[in-house]
């Protein structure tokens, strides 16, 4: 007699999918419905480090690029000029007067230069990193002010452009935690210079030569062209 | 525009105060959970596109290609997903004589990223509870 149709095929499919059946197995898979503690931790560490990942890269893209290249070039010519015209001078009196000049010339160049590269960027100097560049920026300065008046008075003026390279690196660093990372980078320059012609006071004037005109001048090329304008 | 399956689901479970239909939806499931995540953004490169346009209006082509840090084919690429599944909206136009192409993150992108923060904070809290 001859097998019922499909018989044959019954045959193959208990032999390919059952010949190792045995009574109280259970598929892996289905033996827990819910994650082993292990892998709900490295689940966790990494939903954590995707947040991380999240905040730094929108904390870079809001990093503030309104600081002015050009305006630091400009800054920096000027105080070459400065430097040049303050090693002529005969008198402390007539060296103070050539800085505190350039620093009035600098500022605005600082200014309107920035102004001009916030209109070109729409409104960057308006921004939350603008604002935390400019809060964390000034405090130094401020205090640059008052110690420039207290240690005139005092006769300590050969201190000056150690304490001016330090507290203007001091506000670039402190500013340029919001802003791209070539400021701060030129603020810890003017720092270390600073340091130096802190301790070797008859370096002054080429110091800020240096670190004023020439780091200036180094950093704000990079950044025209890296961060435009 | 086109969407992708994938990048509904996250905004289907988002639902509930506090990320709460979304945490009910983490819990018990353990690995499972990487099959429901918006794979349109979970990878690295889109995310990034997508975080840096979450602070911008816009962003220029060599802005993003600076920012997420990658090649012009990979950021064309990248792009293309994002657009096809509707999160980001490609302007192409002139500056001068100089051809620009700007981004945007649509509405759908920022709920897609809103969505897609709620499944990692579920995930981070599940992980806390235990």
């Amino acid at each position: 007699m001859p097998p019922p149709a499909g018989a044959g095929r019954v045959a193959l499919c208990v032999t390919k999918y059952l010949t190792k059946w045995a009574p109280g197995a259970s598929m892996p898979g289905m033996a827990s419905q819910s994650p082993s503690p292990r892998g709900t931790a490295a689940l966790g560490d990494r939903a954590l480090d995707n947040l991380t990942f999240i905040r730094d890269t929108m904390a870079r893209a809001t990093a503030f690029t309104g600081v002015p290249g050009w305006g630091g070039v400009g800054m920096g010519a000027s105080a070459l000029v400065a430097a040049a015209l303050a090693a002529r001078q005969a008198t402390p009196r007539g060296w103070l007067a050539v800085w505190l000049a350039d620093a009035a010339v600098a500022f605005l160049i600082g200014a309107w230069s920035l102004g001009r590269k916030s209109r070109l960027l729409e409104g960057a100097a308006l921004t939350r990193p603008a604002r935390q560049f400019f809060l964390s920026f000034s405090p130094p300065l401020f205090a640059g002010v008052l110690l420039t008046t207290a240690l005139w008075s005092a006769g300590q003026g050969r201190l000056l452009p150690g304490m001016w390279l330090l507290l203007y690196g001091t506000g670039v660093v402190t500013g340029g935690a919001f802003s791209v990372r070539a400021v701060p980078l030129m603020g810890l320059i003017l720092m270390t210079i600073g340091a130096v012609v802190l301790f070797v006071p008859a370096w002054g004037n080429a110091g800020m030569a240096l670190g004023f005109g020439g780091v200036q001048i180094g950093f704000g090329l990079f950044i025209a062209r890296r961060h435009g304008g | 525009m086109a969407r992708t399956s994938s990048a509904r689901k996250p905004e289907a479970t988002a639902r509930g105060p506090d990320g709460r239909g979304r945490l009910a939806a983490v819990r018990g499931r353990g690995a499972a959970q990487a099959a429901s995540l918006d794979q349109v953004i979970h990878e690295r490169k889109r995310l990034a596109i997508v975080s840096a346009l979450a602070v911008h209006d816009s962003l220029s082509f060599t802005e993003l290609k600076a920012l997420v840090g990658i090649t012009d084919g990979n950021l064309s690429v990248h792009a293309r997903k994002l657009e096809d599944a509707g999160y980001v909206e490609c302007r192409k136009g002139f500056a001068g004589r100089v051809p620009r192409t700007d981004f945007r993150l649509t509405s759908a992108g920022r709920r897609a990223l809103d969505g897609y923060l709620d499944h990692m904070e579920a995930l981070i809290r599940r992980t806390r509870d235990g």
